[in-house]
């Protein structure tokens, strides 16, 4: 492990801790399962907190409805369950009945992208960013480790409206070194460079280190940037980045359509146009196997960040 | 016995100003939708003049009864009832749908004083009624939440879900109206999507179900009240209406679900509502 990389927790179990200290701070706060109570970690909440906690079964729209509800009832409902089901069966339910009214419901969302990896495409969520950064008046977050889940989810909670927070179902390496390191909508350079910048979000953040790291060992700089908040995007970072490096590669466990790479590519173009290539789920479904393994078969592993990267310094001009 | 004939007689009278206010606002608008916004205008009349604990003058105070209009297109008997309480002036209705109005072709909570829930997606309504009938049972509050849905719209998977939700957590605070015009959109309810009989399905769901005239101001009555003495159940009102109640060219007639009113026929619609058709 590098330096920078020590071993960590799932974003999931780190929520599951991070819960039980949140009602002393917010005594409105509820939780809200839908049947995945014990792989979304809130179980101890629940023991914990049991007046907290509603279990409402499989049934993700009225979940959605139900949490739109009890914010209108004056409580700070946490809807738990996976991207999936919460992006795409719930979708309009998010958009109508919390985001247009503008309505103070957190959605907490694990199982992003290809972490659920041998699970299949059925709980990969890898278009679940993309729709929710398209309604209007939500917020949309990745955390890249156990502490920034801390830090993100606090700072969630004090937001008076939408936010969606994306987990991860298995381990990622700690990043940081404690709590208190990450803003919402304020990026994070996590390594220095000005040949060119990795800008990164979630689970993908530590492969984006590791091929700084190769890089770094030909003598190219790169500057690696934790884009934890897809929305509103720290569209000053991204330009900042587009004119001291001169090259960009947006890192996501994510379809390339509608996230990171999408995000960064509209600041680009309205504002400073450099070489950019997109590392993500090119237009296709994975499939079942290890994630690291499915990583490398759809494009997305260390060694392909590091060859994007070579290919944006190769189009500088 | 003369107080409740008085009374029933007072919200009859209402429900004609409401219905004049429907038609006047859907004209000047020349779109909306008044067939099943006259069918639920004597619920609505029930509700607004009556039986709801509200405070025009506090419309955010905290132990209020909420009203969710889950069939959200009906606005325009929200609107009116709203106006005709004292929310905002009556004047206000004339600019239904119209730009930078207040008043949205569908209910939106953040422009229109008065408004608990933003709606207008069919069958999200209950769903946001369970929450805060739950949110009023944790707080240990005692105001009732009413929701107010279509026959069509019974159609939508959530409310089922929703159903479920409410009978698990004995929502007794909860109060459900399905305004049983018969007619949907396309035509008539039992050749677009069967669901006979709903009154058997809330039932079997575990709902106290009530099932009325919902243009017989005393049976509303009545059923309210009832509603409101179980306390560990939800009640459903299922009420037996007719789509463009009152308005003798609209009664029954699927095209009026949504349209425009020309002023020839906004004259005939408050001779209709006068005369009680």
């Amino acid at each position: 492990m590098t330096q920078l990389l020590r071993d960590g927790i799932s974003t999931r179990q780190a929520y599951g801790q991070e819960l039980l200290a949140l009602p002393a701070t917010f005594e409105k706060l509820l939780v809200l399962d839908g049947d995945i109570s014990r792989s979304m970690q809130t179980v101890e909440f629940g023991k914990e907190y049991p007046d907290r906690h509603l279990n409402l079964g499989i049934a993700e729209q009225n979940l959605m409805g139900v949490a739109a509800g009890l914010a209108l009832g004056g409580y700070l409902p946490i809807v738990s369950s996976y991207a999936v089901f919460l992006s795409m069966r719930a979708l309009e339910q998010v958009r109508t009945s919390i985001c247009y009214p503008k309505l103070n419901v957190k959605i907490v969302a694990s199982h992003g992208g290809l972490t659920p990896g041998n699970d299949g495409p059925t709980h990969q969520g890898i278009e679940d960013m993309g729709l929710m950064r398209g309604i209007p008046n939500m917020t949309v977050i990745m955390p890249a480790d156990g502490y920034s889940l801390q830090d993100l989810l606090r700072q969630a909670c004090t937001i008076d409206g939408p936010v969606y927070i994306r987990l991860t179902r298995d381990a990622v390496p700690y990043i940081y070194e404690s709590t208190d390191s990450c803003q919402i909508g304020k990026a994070n350079t996590l390594v220095d460079g000005n040949d060119v910048t990795l800008i990164a979000i979630g689970d993908m953040v530590q492969w984006a280190i590791r091929a700084s790291e190769q890089l770094a060992a030909e003598g190219i700089q790169a500057r690696v940037i934790d884009m934890h908040t897809l929305k509103p995007l720290d569209q000053q970072a991204v330009i900042s980045a587009a004119s001291e490096t001169g090259a960009i590669v947006t890192v996501e466990d994510h379809s390339i359509f509608n996230g990171l790479g999408s995000a960064v590519a509209e600041v680009l173009v309205e504002n400073y146009l450099v070489p950019m290539k997109r590392i993500g789920l090119r237009d296709t479904f994975a499939e079942s196997g290890p994630y690291e393994m499915l990583l490398e078969k759809y494009g997305m592993s260390t060694q392909n960040i590091y060859q994007a990267a070579k290919e944006v310094i190769a189009l500088k001009s | 016995m003369k107080e409740i004939t008085g009374l029933v007689k007072g919200l009859e009278d209402q429900a004609k100003l409401v219905r004049k206010e429907i038609i006047r606002m859907i004209a000047a608008a020349q779109s909306g939708h008044p067939g099943g916004s006259l069918s639920a205008t004597d619920l609505l009349t029930a509700l607004y003049f009556h039986e709801m604990k509200l405070d025009p003058k506090n419309p955010d105070w905290e132990d209020r009864d909420r009203f969710i209009l889950s069939k959200g297109h009906c606005c325009p008997v929200v609107y009116a009832c709203l106006a005709l309480r004292g929310y905002y002036p009556v004047d206000t209705l004339l600019t239904l749908r119209a730009f930078e109005s207040t008043l949205q072709g569908h209910p939106d909570m953040r422009k229109t004083v008065g408004l608990d829930a933003t709606t207008g997606s069919l069958g999200q309504g209950l769903s946001l009624g369970v929450g805060l009938a739950l949110a009023a049972k944790l707080a240990k509050k005692d105001y009732f939440s009413y929701v107010l849905m279509g026959d069509g719209e019974q159609n939508e998977g959530q409310i089922w879900e929703a159903a479920c939700t409410a009978v698990k957590y004995q929502l007794g605070n909860l109060v459900g109206i399905v305004d049983q015009n018969g007619l949907q959109n396309d035509g008539p309810t039992d050749t677009i999507m069967p669901m006979e009989s709903l009154a058997y399905r809330w039932r079997s769901f575990g709902w106290q179900v009530i099932e009325i005239d919902g243009h017989n101001m005393t049976e509303i009555l009545h059923a309210l009240s009832l509603a409101k003495c179980n306390t560990d159940k939800p009640s459903m009102l299922v009420c037996n209406t007719i789509k463009g109640k009152g308005v003798s060219y609209m009664e029954n007639v699927v095209e009026w679900h949504s349209g425009a009113i020309s002023d020839a026929q906004m004259e005939q619609a408050f001779a209709d509502i006068e005369r009680g058709v």
